[in-house]
């Protein structure tokens, strides 16, 4: 197995994609995707509907492994070593690069339980109280503690669905990643809990690396530093159009159809 | 021009069919529910005629079941232990091997494996019992006096080993639906925070899917206490109150088999053990299935 190495600090670059083509069996659903994400910077992926998007966020942390047809080319670079070598655990890439999905999704456990899952599968030999630190810490981190503190031992699921999205936050967290994936992870909830999480992930560059997917236009250009716009070419396969500072890609695009997308004539 | 009549149906034939068929559906629907009152009503009454001359607290207390013979008893207890004995090891078999045929099928297998191994494994529950009941006697037992000198021709250990194997495709069959039902976006969590598929499978998935589990075990436990030509055959004919699975025994239903291939006389004393050791059985499986319903409730993980 590959060691992936410690943190290099001289690498500016949290996740770093080359030359990237996903194929679903023989169809080829993104293509050859360059790309750097700059570390503890909200990246987001924005495009319509079936640009790969999704699809490019789930490679970084092989969570496409489990589509059985689904195969990657090219490289991708976590820590200077390409995740997808062989011999790659995906395991261990997937307990550094957490995820938080579109519809929430608590384990039927306890709030506790859930926050405090990661942590157990990986065998970390904590005591009672260092894991009640770190579940406190976990729910803290993703600003749900005060809201939950005094029923721990209910079900996640007795959540709104902003809190349970919160709950699925401070799972991801609770294995200290290095990198957060969101897809859509705002999709499903309400404008309220909506900027609650967009505060959120503010707070949470200043410790990790977030790379979001949204088709909301509005919250790619107020939460994301980075915005990277994907766009479905001739042969249906989507690709990267334009990547850049999220100003510069709302404001001032150099690309047409960047221009075309965020001022709202198609997608 | 007159203002129609919207009381006088449009076709009168076709109103009389409809009405036809309705009635025909809801006698279909009284006759299993009458069937069912009917059996627990003869069930009943037979019961009584014995308690009648039988007293209840030699039926309960006594360790000793001779109702053909001339110094009649009537203990049930070494019919019970001999139906709990098999029951027990059929389940020490079809419990973990059905769980983990469940969790491979559902978890590991891919969508080839699963559509070929399911349908297959499903052939077992369809092999009739008999067929098992003399693979125990004739195959199995024989090979067990290989390592077991000591071992009965009759015995509940073979006839307890077979019924596990019969129960496994329940277990795994019904196991495996409710492992499926899990939503993905379950699975896609436990993975995205790191763990192998072992994980996944253990910690998140069956946790999830235990009330379907438990549901799936109940219900082998209950063929197990009602299955009848495999202990006939296997288990023995002899009514003893013990727990050692090498000697012969007699379970509830090898005593029904029993009488009924007699000739007890009707309405005679040993006729009507028949129906007290029936509502034995019955009272077993009823308590089953409200022990299972309970079970259900209390560890059932909502997820949706």
């Amino acid at each position: 197995m590959t060691i992936i190495h410690e943190m290099d600090r001289s690498n500016p670059n949290a996740i770093e994609a080359r030359n990237m083509s996903v194929y679903y069996g023989s169809f080829r659903a993104v293509k050859n995707v360059n790309l750097a994400i700059e570390k503890n910077r909200i990246t987001a992926l924005i495009g319509p509907s079936g640009c790969g998007k999704s699809t490019v966020l789930r490679s970084f942390n092989r969570m496409n492994d489990l589509v059985a047809s689904a195969r990657v080319e090219g490289e991708i670079l976590f820590h200077g070593e390409n995740i997808y070598a062989p011999g790659v655990d995906p395991v261990n890439v997937r307990r550094r690069i957490g995820m938080v999905f579109q519809k929430p999704n608590p384990f039927p456990k306890s709030i506790y339980e859930n926050v405090a899952y990661g942590p157990r599968i990986n065998g970390w030999k904590l005591s009672k109280s260092q894991m009640d630190e770190l579940v406190e810490r976990s729910l803290r981190g993703a600003a749900l503690w005060d809201e939950v503190k005094d029923k721990l031992n209910q079900n996640g699921l007795s959540l709104s669905g902003g809190q349970q999205q919160r709950l699925c936050i401070a799972r991801a967290l609770a294995v200290e990643p290095e990198v957060i994936l969101m897809d859509e992870p705002c999709s499903a909830l309400d404008p309220i809990s909506t900027l609650k999480i967009e505060e959120l992930m503010f707070e949470l560059r200043q410790n990790y690396t977030i790379i979001i997917v949204t088709h909301n236009m509005q919250q790619a250009s107020r939460a994301s530093d980075y915005t990277a716009f994907f766009l479905m070419d001739s042969d249906r396969a989507g690709q990267l159009i334009e990547y850049g500072p999220t100003s510069q890609i709302f404001q001032n695009p150099k690309d047409e159809r960047t221009e075309q997308y965020i001022s709202g004539r198609f997608g | 021009m007159a203002v129609t009549d919207l009381r006088k149906p449009i076709n009168p034939v076709r109103a009389i069919g409809e009405r036809i068929i309705q009635i025909a559906l809801l006698l279909a629907a009284a006759v299993s529910i009458f069937t069912t009152a009917g059996i627990v009503f003869s069930l009943i009454f037979e019961t009584i005629a014995f308690f009648s001359e039988v007293s209840i607290i030699e039926f309960l207390t006594d360790t000793e079941w001779t109702p053909l013979f001339a110094n009649q008893r009537f203990g049930i207890w070494p019919l019970v232990s001999a139906t709990v004995l098999t029951s027990a090891i059929a389940m020490v078999v079809a419990v973990p091997l059905g769980l983990i045929a469940a969790i491979f099928l559902s978890e590991f297998a891919n969508d080839r494996v699963r559509r070929t191994v399911k349908p297959l494994l499903e052939i077992l529950a369809g092999i009739p019992t008999v067929v098992y009941g003399y693979f125990a006697l004739t195959f199995l037992t024989p090979l067990l006096r290989n390592f077991i000198p000591t071992l009965s021709i009759f015995n509940s250990l073979s006839a307890g080993l077979i019924m596990g194997v019969m129960l496994i495709p329940i277990v795994a069959s019904l196991s495996e639906d409710a492992l499926s039902a899990v939503p993905n976006s379950l699975r896609e969590a436990a993975y995205g925070l790191g763990s192998t598929r072992f994980e996944v499978a253990v910690h998140v998935i069956l946790p999830a899917a235990i009330s379907g589990v438990i549901a799936s075990i109940v219900l082998a436990f209950s063929r197990a206490v009602g299955e009848t030509m495999i202990v006939a055959i296997a288990a023995g004919q002899n009514p003893r109150l013990t727990f050692d699975p090498t000697v012969p025994v007699m379970t509830m239903t090898s005593y029904i088999v029993q009488v009924s291939l007699g000739d007890t006389p009707y309405g005679s004393l040993s006729y009507h053990t028949l129906y007290a050791v029936g509502f034995t059985l019955f009272l077993f499986t009823f308590v089953l299935n409200i022990f299972s319903y309970w079970m259900v409730r209390k560890f059932r993980e909502v997820y949706d």
